[in-house]
C-alpha cells in the first residue's frame, strides 16, 4: 500500500532527534507529544503552546510554499476513529507517553519503562491491525 | 520569550521530521504496523534515526548543570515496570492500530483540514480529559514524563 522510503525515513527521524535534543538542552523538557498536550492545562502553558503551534503550523506552512505534504486522511470509520482516539488519550496517559516520549526519548535515555512500553504498544497495535486486515472474515 | 522561542523552534523541527519522514500519513504507519501483509519498513527507520540524534542531546544535557532557558532538567520519575505503564501502552497500540494516529503526527495533520483527523484529535483529547478525571488530577507524580519535578520561572 505504501512504498518504503529508506532515505526520507532516515532524515525526518534526524529532525525529530534533534527536536528532543534541542528541547532537552534549551527547556530541560522531554519531546514527549502526549506529556506536552496532556499537561497543557496544568502548568506552564506557554511553552507548551508554542511547541504545538510549530507542530501544528509546520506542515500548514509546508505545504503553503508549495511542498507535498502526505496528510493523507485516516482510512478508518468516523465509529473507529473515536474509539482509537479515545484509546491513544487515555493510554498514552496512563502509560505516562507515546511513541515519542517513549519511543525516542526514552530509548535515547536506555529507560527499562521506555522499553517495555515501545515493545508493549508495537506489539498490540500490530495486533490490532494484523486482525484488521488478516483476521477473521478475510 | 527564549523560553518559547525554543519550544517553538523544536516543535517545528518535530513537525518537519513527520512531513519529511511521511510518518503524517496514517496509512504509511499502518503499512508500517502491517507485517503480514505488504510490509513498509520505514517507521524503523524514523526511529534509527530519530534516538541517536536524541542520544546526543542527552549526552550533552549530562555534560551541562542545567538547560539554557531552564534552571533545571526535568527528569521523567524514576519507576519500576509496573501494570499501570503497561496497560496504558497496551491501550494506545490498540488506538494507534485503529486509526493509524499517534498524538504527534495526528495534531501534525491537522491541517490537512479532514473530518476524520479532527474527530480522531478531538476523541484523543476527550480520552486525556477522561483520564485526568477518573485520576482525580493526582497524576502528576505519578510517571508523567512531562510533569514538573520543581517549580521554576
Amino acid at each position: 500500500m505504501t512504498h518504503f522510503t529508506p532515505i526520507s525515513a532516515a532524515i525526518g527521524g534526524i529532525l525529530i532527534g534533534l527536536s528532543a535534543a534541542w528541547l532537552w538542552l534549551t527547556l530541560g523538557r522531554v519531546a514527549g507529544i502526549s506529556g506536552i498536550l496532556g499537561g497543557i492545562t496544568r502548568a506552564e502553558a506557554g511553552w507548551r503552546l508554542a511547541f504545538l503551534a510549530g507542530l501544528i503550523g509546520t506542515p500548514l506552512l509546508f505545504a503553503l510554499v508549495g511542498g507535498t505534504v502526505a496528510w493523507r486522511a485516516p482510512a478508518a470509520s468516523w465509529p473507529i476513529l473515536i474509539a482509537a482516539g479515545l484509546l491513544v488519550g487515555f493510554g498514552t496517559r496512563l502509560g505516562s507517553g507515546c511513541t515519542s516520549g517513549h519511543g525516542v526519548c526514552g530509548m535515547a535515555r536506555l529507560s527499562p519503562r521506555s522499553i517495555a512500553a515501545t515493545l508493549t504498544f508495537m506489539l498490540t497495535a500490530a495486533l490490532v491491525v494484523f486482525a484488521i486486515r488478516h483476521g477473521l472474515g478475510h | 520569550m527564549r523560553r518559547i522561542l525554543a519550544a517553538l523552534v523544536a516543535g517545528a523541527l518535530f513537525g518537519l521530521g513527520l512531513v519529511i519522514s511521511h510518518m503524517i500519513d496514517p496509512l504509511k504507519v499502518l503499512g508500517f504496523l502491517d507485517i503480514a501483509g505488504d510490509w513498509d519498513p520505514s517507521l524503523a527507520f524514523v526511529m534509527a534515526g530519530a534516538i541517536p540524534a536524541a542520544v546526543i542531546g542527552v549526552a550533552l544535557g549530562h555534560r551541562t548543570r542545567h538547560p539554557l532557558f531552564a534552571r533545571a532538567f526535568v527528569q521523567p520519575p524514576r519507576q519500576p515496570v509496573n501494570a499501570r505503564l503497561l496497560t496504558g501502552a497496551a491501550l494506545f497500540g490498540a488506538g494507534w492500530g485503529l486509526a493509524g494516529y499517534c498524538p504527534g503526527p495526528a495534531l501534525a495533520a491537522l491541517g490537512n483540514g479532514a473530518p476524520g483527523t479532527v474527530i480522531f484529535v478531538a476523541a484523543m483529547l476527550s480520552g486525556m480529559a477522561g483520564f485526568r478525571w477518573l485520576s482525580g488530577g493526582r497524576s502528576v507524580h505519578l510517571g508523567d514524563p512531562a510533569s514538573p519535578v520543581s517549580s521554576r520561572p
